[in-house]
């Protein structure tokens, strides 16, 4: 395809052929008031005065890549090999559309093929579709999936407290109007074996997130099996990071119907907040019921290998209002992000990745447990997040961090859990990757004695 | 293209037939045409309850799916399982092996208000002249 701009010949020629003088004419069906509209805009800048107006800008935010980082939460600040962004700005990739035409689209169908292919591979589920926005709405979509499963007879949606807060917001959005029930995440106190004694006949799925919000490891051995007791067909949605993956076992190896996650790990940066990527998976005997795109293998006329959009008919474009969901897109461009990431890696490369993450973030665990004032709370088995229960408000502390409190040196804190859990006030979630380095870790360390030791305890 | 004279329709082009003291429900061979290859069938389950009109399952296509609609009232007595691995029966033998569920009416009357294959041939006159 060749992307040159039309020219003036070009642009009279079209014109010609349509009976048409001049292209302002294609706009006389606007009322004459609004047609062209004195929009008073400023006089254009040159390209160097626009980029040093947006350098300005961009320069106001703080660059979690060059400054120690200790917050998770939900997105991560984990190494981004070079050759991810180098094949992402590849034309053919960061400018193609929906792979509508299958002959002129291999090179991203079989990229998505290949990503569904990993994402497989990493949580041991039988089909993967080709993303989701990003793991909130994952998750609406696995409620909505588990729904339409009981072909809308079974109104109950289990929750465990744990799960990620504005997941759980998101699902509640989402399924508004649906009459359906979300229950279980009214207080902490309820643990996964109390969310499972309140599975019964009307429970369309138990939706559990490990590492959980709070960066523990959930129990999921036999889990399904103790839901089975209770219902044989309410299903088991497990949510996880897929970094821990290259350490853990896979949640399909528990039994679960639906995994799904925040790829964001995979190669993704903080991006603000987005883009994100939301990946998710389930087993053949659902897939009618899975929201989404999939790309699929199949033989052209001359028996070639090629890739298509398949099972096209779940989708909403064309089941319309019978469709499980309104969405019939993906995150191309941050699949594909993923794919190299996991490509790259490889299995080895993503348990070496993994095994940092989890050695680093108990190394730092076991300094600030040492720390007069702070606790860190050890009741659960952690990957490479951990909650500290601190001796003043986490709004105080982060503060003096980011302000550089310790050494003039700017650190960004964990995540003030009273944001999300009142009775968690003094508790911050401490994030700890494969980038924070041991001194960085140190740093960090040492910058809350100091504050401890500076500030005293609060009354 | 083939109408079976036995059988009656719904001018959404399910047929349905006597069978003893139940009605067999399909699609036509006009409706298998309309949609081409079949790949997945959504059927109700054996128990459920109908309402004449209502929407009693699904018939998904490579390019489109089409609800299926009850021709009476009643209950579902059994559907066709083989549907599940085979939905090509529907376009290959959509008056016989491709039946979709078989239905114990509740309401005898409506069978009257179905119409015959003739009335039925000029719905798709007027259909396939649009």
């Amino acid at each position: 395809m060749v992307y040159s701009p039309h020219t003036p010949d070009e642009r009279r020629r079209m014109l010609e052929a349509i009976g048409v003088e001049r292209i302002e004419d294609l706009f006389a069906d606007v009322p004459e008031d609004y047609r062209f509209p004195d929009l008073d805009l400023p006089v254009p800048l040159s390209e160097m005065e626009v980029v040093a107006e947006l350098q300005e800008l961009a320069d106001q935010n703080l660059n979690a890549f060059r400054t120690p980082t200790f917050l998770g939460a939900g997105a991560y600040r984990h190494w981004i090999p070079a050759v991810v962004e180098y094949v992402l700005q590849r034309g053919e990739f960061v400018t193609a559309y929906t792979p509508y035409q299958p002959e002129i689209s291999q090179g991203t169908l079989q990229a998505i093929f290949e990503y569904q292919s990993l994402i497989c591979d990493l949580t041991g589920m039988e089909v993967a579709n080709a993303s989701h926005y990003d793991g909130a709405t994952a998750t609406a979509e696995a409620v909505i999936q588990a729904y339409n499963v009981f072909r809308k007879k079974r109104r109950k949606v289990l929750i465990a407290p744990t799960v990620h807060p504005q997941y759980r917001e998101v699902v509640r959005t989402y399924t508004q109007g649906m009459g359906l029930e979300i229950v279980g995440d009214e207080s902490l106190d309820t643990d996964l074996e109390a969310l499972v004694a309140r599975v019964d006949s009307d429970t369309a799925c138990l939706i559990v997130q490990s590492p959980n919000f709070l960066g523990q490891i959930e129990a999921l051995e036999g889990v399904r099996e103790a839901m089975q007791a209770r219902d044989p067909k309410a299903l088991l949605v497990v949510i996880t990071n897929p970094i821990s993956l290259g350490l853990l076992k896979p949640p399909g190896d528990y039994g679960a119907d639906i995994v799904l996650g925040e790829a964001q790990p995979l190669g993704l940066g903080l991006n603000f907040g987005g883009p994100y990527l939301g990946f998710y998976a389930t087993r053949t005997k659902y897939v009618r019921q899975m929201a989404g795109r999939v790309i699929g293998q199949t033989t052209d006329v001359e028996g070639k290998r090629g890739f298509v959009m398949t099972l096209t008919t779940r989708e909403q474009h064309i089941r319309r209002d019978k469709a499980t969901s309104n969405i019939c897109t993906n995150q191309g461009l941050m699949a594909l992000a993923a794919t190299v990431y996991l490509s790259t890696l490889g299995k080895n490369g993503l348990r070496k990745v993994a095994s940092l993450n989890y050695h680093k973030a108990h190394y730092a665990a076991d300094r600030i447990n040492a720390l007069d004032g702070y606790q860190v709370d050890l009741s659960a088995p952690f990957f490479n997040e951990f909650v500290v229960r601190c001796p003043a408000p986490v709004r105080n502390i982060n503060a003096f961090l980011l302000q550089g409190g310790y050494r003039g040196t700017s650190i960004l804190g964990g995540y003030d859990l009273s944001e999300a859990y009142p009775d968690l006030d003094r508790h911050m979630l401490v994030a700890v990757t494969e980038m924070n380095s041991r001194g960085e870790i140190d740093l960090f360390v040492d910058a809350l004695d100091a504050f401890e030791r500076q500030t005293g305890r609060e009354a | 293209m083939e109408f079976d004279p036995d059988v009656r329709y719904l001018e959404t082009h399910e047929w349905a037939r006597k069978d003893g003291d139940e009605i067999v429900v399909g699609i036509s061979d006009y409706a298998q045409g309309t949609l081409s290859d079949i790949v997945y069938v959504e059927l109700p389950e054996v128990g459920d309850a109908v309402t004449k009109g209502d929407q009693l399952g699904v018939v998904e296509s490579v390019k489109a799916a089409g609800d299926v609609y009850a021709p009476v009232s009643g209950t579902i007595v059994a559907v066709n399982e083989a549907l599940e691995d085979t939905p090509e029966l529907i376009n290959q033998d959509p008056f016989g092996k491709g039946w979709l569920v078989r239905i114990k009416p509740s309401e005898p009357a409506e069978w009257e208000t179905l119409l015959d294959v003739e009335a039925y041939k000029a719905v798709v006159q007027r259909e396939e002249s649009q």
